[in-house]
């Protein structure tokens, strides 16, 4: 089973405001960009499974032009907050890097 | 047709920049120097204890550099955003350094300072006038909780910044400003329209980030006209591609299409970015949709308690491989222990097991909290109302664990291998931002106070 580090150039998180947690994936290039969006294994549902939101709470954008996906979601604890663990959010990324994305 | 050219000193005024880039792109025909030198990223503690970030001594080299090629060139300079957090205590650290430069080099110059701290009872006025509204997500707001907290500020858009150029500011210190509406202010000030001057707002705002290879921070410039603008870093080490520029409209954004500012949207949807050298980028076809209602953003933090920490490593297999009902365990022992001989019950304090090698720094959202390794690192974290009661609460908390039981070893054992004598430290006062709010104003420059000093 692939992973998705293997198919992208960037896997980051980062505060987007003290209240939101933005996530960037930038593919290595147009193939293995349409090999992880049409292997499905990247989605809305799954990141609302990984780090337990409401579907509903779930940004996902796809950004062709620039082989990008995109995702936002609600902070669990606000940055900075009494039981916050990532005062910037610099390493909520960590378990995409590992998603089996099954891309053959 | 009349062009603007506008130059970021860099990212964040704390960062710095090379001299020599900066001076050339002045020489090439700068406008005006920008630079913003704050952001909520680093959390609530700057806004909540008055607090600048710092450091003071490279402030002061990069505002030195700055101000210089200003006024030898006849341009402005704004720094948005002053101290880090913007309140009262962060504008007025970056303003003495403004003047001591000013009295060291002999400069006289026309200084604005625009305060962007709001009175508490203000905002509590506003509040009850049903002028605040929560974003989404935002911690619950009511006018008591607005009396109660610690320190306020709004986020201003160009105006203000406008009315300091109109004044004649050859220098403009603002106190918390959008990172766009310090390098939007002069182009609309002189006739570029809006879509263009947010647009390269959002991407001159982080300096050379929007660079393909960033080696380290540094400056960067772009030209605005009627129709589009041109990103070109000045420094020739760097260069810019339509990927590079596009990428940098996505960062720290959680929606890359829309950026919301004060007094409209800048949408990105229909953008172009074409190259027009290997360093050049052209950018067209942002659209500035004007919002219904003028709003500011707020932001505020409030104390949330006193911290002291403790450090420990765990190594024994045996503790390890039953770590989390350890912990509980010692846990309901200290909570009784603090309970008898500090009289205070768990709802008095937060007492938290920060556990490295498990779910340290995801927290709750740790997928695979199990200990998979042969050690771990714990921090014993205590918040309570007051510095001495955490601190008193603290080690109670390490020496009963140091010592706490496990069913396979009989007789006294020590659990926890400290690196440190004393074992931990005081961290002071702990915030939390309390309000994710925006204002509705009949005036853009309501809530922001300027103040003209001639130096």
């Amino acid at each position: 089973m692939r992973e998705l580090w293997q198919f992208t150039k960037l896997i980051r998180s980062k505060n987007a405001g003290p209240f939101e947690l933005t996530f960037d994936i930038m593919f290595k290039d147009e193939d293995c960009f349409s090999k992880v969006m049409t292997g499905g294994k990247l989605s809305a549902e799954v990141i609302a499974q990984l780090y337990n939101v409401n579907l509903k709470q779930v940004k996902f954008f796809v950004i062709q032009s620039l082989l990008t996906v995109k995702i936002s979601i609600p902070r669990p604890v606000f940055s900075g907050d009494v039981a916050d663990t990532d005062v910037y959010g610099g390493q909520f990324h960590s378990p995409l890097v590992r998603l089996p994305v099954d891309a053959g | 047709m009349k062009k603007i050219k506008a130059l970021a000193a860099t990212g964040n005024l704390s960062t710095g920049f090379r001299e020599d880039t900066l001076v050339r792109a002045v020489q090439e025909g700068a406008h005006f120097i920008g630079c913003d030198a704050g952001t909520t990223d680093s959390g609530p503690y700057y806004l909540g204890s008055g607090n600048p970030r710092g450091p003071r001594d490279g402030t002061k080299r990069n505002l030195h550099i700055m101000i210089r090629e200003a006024l030898r060139a006849g341009i402005p300079v704004i720094v948005g955003s002053a101290g880090h957090a913007g309140g009262n205590p962060h504008l007025e650290w970056t303003l003495e350094i403004v003047r001591e430069l000013a009295r060291e080099n002999a400069w006289h110059f026309k200084l604005a300072a625009i305060d962007s701290e709001i009175p508490k009872e203000k905002l509590a006025e506003a509040f009850l006038e049903g002028r605040i509204a929560p974003l989404c997500p935002a911690p619950e707001l009511q006018d008591t909780s607005i009396r109660q907290a610690t320190r306020f500020v709004a986020m201003m858009g160009i105006e203000p910044i406008q009315s300091a150029l109109n004044a004649g500011a050859q220098v403009v210190i603002a106190g918390r400003c959008s990172d766009v509406a310090i390098y939007a202010a002069l182009p609309v000030l002189e006739g570029i329209p809006k879509h263009i001057a947010f647009h390269a707002g959002k991407i001159l705002e982080c300096g050379s980030a929007a660079v393909a290879q960033r080696f380290y921070p540094d400056c960067m410039a772009a030209e605005l006209d009627q129709d589009a603008f041109t990103v070109e870093p000045p420094n020739p080490a760097f260069r810019c591609t339509p990927q590079s520029v596009a990428a940098h409209t996505l960062y720290e954004n959680a929606d890359p299409y829309h950026l919301v500012e004060s007094g409209g949207t800048v949408d990105t949807t229909d953008a172009q970015y074409e190259a027009i050298s290997d360093r050049a980028v052209r950018v067209t076809g942002a659209r500035f949709i004007p919002a219904q209602k003028y709003t500011v953003k707020i932001e505020g933090a409030a104390l949330a308690g006193y911290r002291s920490i403790v450090v420990a490593g765990i190594r024994d297999p045996l503790v390890l491989r039953q770590l989390d009902p350890f912990l509980t365990s010692l846990r309901s022992v200290v909570e009784r222990k603090i309970e008898d001989s500090l009289k205070l019950t768990p709802r008095d304090y937060t007492l938290q097991f920060r556990v490295y090698g498990s779910n340290g720094s995801l927290g709750q959202s740790e997928p695979c909290p199990q200990v998979e390794g042969h050690e771990v690192g714990l921090i014993i974290d205590v918040v309570a109302s007051s510095q001495s009661l955490a601190a008193d609460i603290l080690p109670i908390v390490w020496h009963t664990g140091l010592h706490h039981p496990i069913p396979e070893q009989q007789g006294l054992i020590s659990n926890f291998a400290f690196p440190f004598s004393p074992p931990g430290t005081d961290m002071g006062p702990v915030y939390r931002f309390c309000a994710n709010h925006v204002w509705q104003l009949d005036d853009p420059c309501e809530p922001f106070r300027m103040t003209i000093e001639n130096l």
